[in-house]
């Protein structure tokens, strides 16, 4: 039996509202991120250069130029972008490590209610709500070779070293990168951690506890467990946010980093901005951004996986 | 202070783009006839008192009085070192700009060929008085030979020797050095107890470029051919950029941690607080006192020369360092911008800006001021006029400062390690550096 336009309408229109309501959202992430990402893959076709900033519809087109100029592993830069390629997967994968081992080790030992948690908790939050400028710079002051702290400690207190080492140049400067990185994102997985143990069932570790299972036991079978789901997305935004970390490397070290702690957003700025040629720089994002398409991909895909076989 | 992110950057300037391909391509009106009382015009500082807050207080007084003078305001902004070229980009590629700004003089060839900036004709020129009131050389770096300057020079600057008098009397040394041999000399008879021959700001882009071009200059060097086109490691160009490293890796007289030093005021500090002797910068009164150093406390003299006084185009000790004021070719008020560019340039405006941040007059009438009549004015005035080049005027001089800067920090590093800086690393940090720069198109 045909329904009634007029029925029909307000079936449409029930159906529509939501989508209606969704419209400005929508329309917003377009202008905010999709339309520029497109911008930035147009960009990495043509030959953008100082002389076509002001009218960059008349930049040559560049084919595969820029993509080809990047991917060039004997030339200078695609060399360096390489380099910068294997020491930004090197950084992220220790800086993301560290971060949630510290993370969960902290929100595992603040599980229990004791004196003071609140107060220890908030403490541990202050590097995540310090601006990240902030916590950068502070860093730098600390890493420098005759006035820094961490020499003043390292070298005038406990004498483990002769001359003062460097650490915001030579190969120190990764370490240094790393520790700050550290420092700035493993408050963060403490807080999702913590919120994730508020889920696990507290008669779980009452159970384990009448059976005998010791405290290791207990996290090895019941927190971690419990907390996989939480986990697989804590390590993939850290691992995003790391990987495009681009205020820590350029707060320590300028604009010219080290060789040893060249992140690769700090390679693909100089590219952009101080040699001005915006089309490689943005073939070079548009490289990265597929990079990291693929890897979350696989990451989803293969822990995905793992949790139906468990299940 | 920069908070720059390369994403929101490039956000920037993908919705800058995007915003000027949808503006309808109106054009420049040039607001021609009728009065330009009333018109606010958007001016873009550098920064040149050390802190913004210093400039926004040099500044205003001299634009009150050209609003009274006019009737057009001024909205200032000051802009840190390390943001100005972005935001300069930025503003090139959506037309959405300053009606003015400051420059670092540098870069003049590279803006220019962006053509973001009005060019001054000579009509234009003959508008802000300016017809042969420029001094020469400043004028030169004002953009390619050949072609309509896009500035004129408001602040000028050269390099000079900087003494600590005390320290020089306590090693028996009587006057400044005048060749490198007694320079270095002088700076292992300065380097004891904790105290350095010399100090440099070793990890600072801009002062690295400007000191390999001046002392790759001495050798004989280029880095660019007569055709413009690149030529970095040519063995004058690898002598000179050693001989400037060596202070810190073969002579000794330069502290290894100055290879760290990249904010370009920790190697003015060491030399205002006494950690060393001797300074190689351009105008440095202002950032000195800003440091506790008074005047009678040191002394300037001319940068040294190899050996005997040379002649013909080695004859340099300093770059033509300066800023310039340009005019952005979207402006939708140019007689009001013009305007303003006469006033900064008038005697008075001058002899007053130039005495508070302790630089150059760019016009010859201003130096009449007793200011400008002390020792180390004459001194910098002589190496501006006599023994001053201008960096290389080429499109590509902005990248040059970025590559070679960071060749001659890589350098320093290596020193600072205690790895042998030889000519065949220099070579190949030149050799890389030519390498980005020719990629970068």
């Amino acid at each position: 039996m045909p329904a009634r336009p007029s029925r029909s309408w307000a079936r449409v229109r029930r159906a529509g509202l939501p989508y209606l309501l969704l419209l400005p959202a929508v329309l917003f992430e377009l202008l905010v991120h999709v339309v520029p990402m497109l911008t930035g893959i147009y960009m990495s076709f043509k030959h953008l250069t100082e002389f076509f900033i002001r009218n960059w519809s008349a930049a040559p087109a560049a084919g595969f130029d820029n993509y080809r100029f990047a991917l060039d592993f004997n030339g200078a830069i695609g060399k360096q972008l390489l380099e910068s390629f294997w020491t930004t997967c090197a950084f992220t994968v220790l800086t993301v490590a560290v971060s949630w081992l510290l993370g969960t080790g902290a929100a595992v030992l603040m599980q229990d209610p004791f004196r003071g948690r609140g107060l220890l908790r908030t403490y541990f939050l202050v590097p995540y709500a310090l601006p990240a400028y902030t916590a950068a710079i502070t860093w730098e002051f600390m890493f420098q070779r005759d006035t820094g702290l961490v020499n003043t400690l390292l070298v005038h207190d406990l004498h483990l070293f002769k001359t003062a080492p460097f650490w915001l140049i030579g190969g120190n400067s990764f370490w240094a990168l790393v520790i700050t990185a550290v420092w700035r994102t493993w408050p963060f997985a403490f807080l999702v951690v913590t919120a994730g143990l508020q889920n696990i069932p507290g008669d779980l570790y009452e159970a384990a506890a009448l059976d005998g299972a010791g405290v290791w036991q207990r996290v090895r079978s019941i927190t971690l467990p419990q907390l996989r789901s939480v986990n697989q997305v804590l390590i993939l935004v850290l691992f995003l946010w790391n990987f495009n970390d681009f205020n820590t490397p350029y707060t320590l070290f300028g604009n010219v980093p080290p060789s040893q702690a060249n992140l690769i957003s700090v390679q693909i700025y100089d590219t952009s901005f101080q040699n001005w040629n915006f089309g490689s720089g943005s073939a070079m994002s548009v490289l990265l951004l597929l990079f990291l398409l693929v890897v979350t991909a696989v990451y989803l895909l293969l822990t995905n996986r793992r949790r139906k076989t468990d299940v | 202070m920069h908070s720059s992110r390369p994403a929101l950057l490039t956000l920037a300037v993908a919705t800058a783009l995007l915003a000027s391909a949808c503006s309808s391509s109106g054009g420049s009106g040039s607001g021609g006839g009728g009065s330009v009382a009333g018109t606010t015009l958007t001016y873009w500082a550098s920064d040149q008192g050390g802190s913004i807050a210093q400039d926004v207080k040099v500044l205003t007084p001299e634009l009150n009085a050209f609003t009274k003078q006019t009737g057009i305001k001024v909205k200032l902004e000051v802009i840190g070192w390390n943001d100005l070229l972005n935001r300069i980009l930025a503003a090139a590629s959506s037309g959405q700009g300053p009606d003015l700004v400051n420059i670092g003089n540098t870069w003049s060839a590279s803006l220019q060929a962006t053509g973001a900036f009005l060019p001054i004709s000579d009509d234009v020129m003959k508008q802000i008085n300016g017809t042969g009131r420029f001094l020469p050389g400043a004028l030169a770096a004002t953009g390619a030979p050949g072609q309509p300057p896009v500035g004129v020079p408001i602040y000028s600057m050269a390099y000079g020797l900087y003494y600590n008098k005390a320290m020089f009397q306590a090693a028996g040394i009587t006057q400044a050095p005048t060749t490198w041999d007694e320079f270095i000399a002088d700076g292992k008879k300065l380097t004891k107890n904790g105290q350095w021959g010399v100090s440099v700001e070793g990890a600072q882009t801009p002062e690295n470029a400007h000191h390999a071009f001046t002392f790759a200059k001495q050798q004989g060097g280029s880095f660019y051919d007569s055709s413009g086109k690149p030529t970095f490691d040519t063995p004058q160009n690898v002598a000179g950029i050693k001989q400037y490293v060596d202070f810190m890796a073969a002579d000794k007289i330069a502290n290894p941690s100055d290879a760290e030093y990249s904010n370009g005021t920790e190697a003015v500090k060491d030399f205002a607080t006494g950690k060393a002797a001797m300074l190689l910068w351009q105008s440095a009164d202002a950032t000195l006192a800003q440091y506790g150093m008074q005047p009678s406390q040191y002394g300037v003299a001319p940068v040294p020369f190899n050996a005997a006084m040379p002649s013909g185009p080695s004859h340099v000790d300093s770059i033509v360092a300066g800023i310039n004021l340009s005019i952005f070719a979207n402006t939708k008020h140019k007689d009001a911008a013009i305007q303003f560019m006469k006033f900064m340039t008038s005697q008075q405006a001058q002899m007053d800006l130039n005495k508070e941040y302790s630089s150059l007059p760019s016009v010859n009438d201003a130096y009449g001021d007793p200011a400008f009549q002390t020792t180390t004015v004459k001194t910098l005035q002589s190496v501006l006029a006599n023994s001053a080049a201008p960096m290389p005027a080429v499109a590509t001089e902005s990248q040059f400062e970025t590559v070679i800067g960071a060749a001659v920090q890589n350098l320093f590093a290596d020193a600072a390690a205690g790895k042998p800086v030889t000519d065949q690393s220099v070579a190949a940090q030149l050799d890389q550096a030519q390498q980005k720069l020719q990629a970068g198109g």
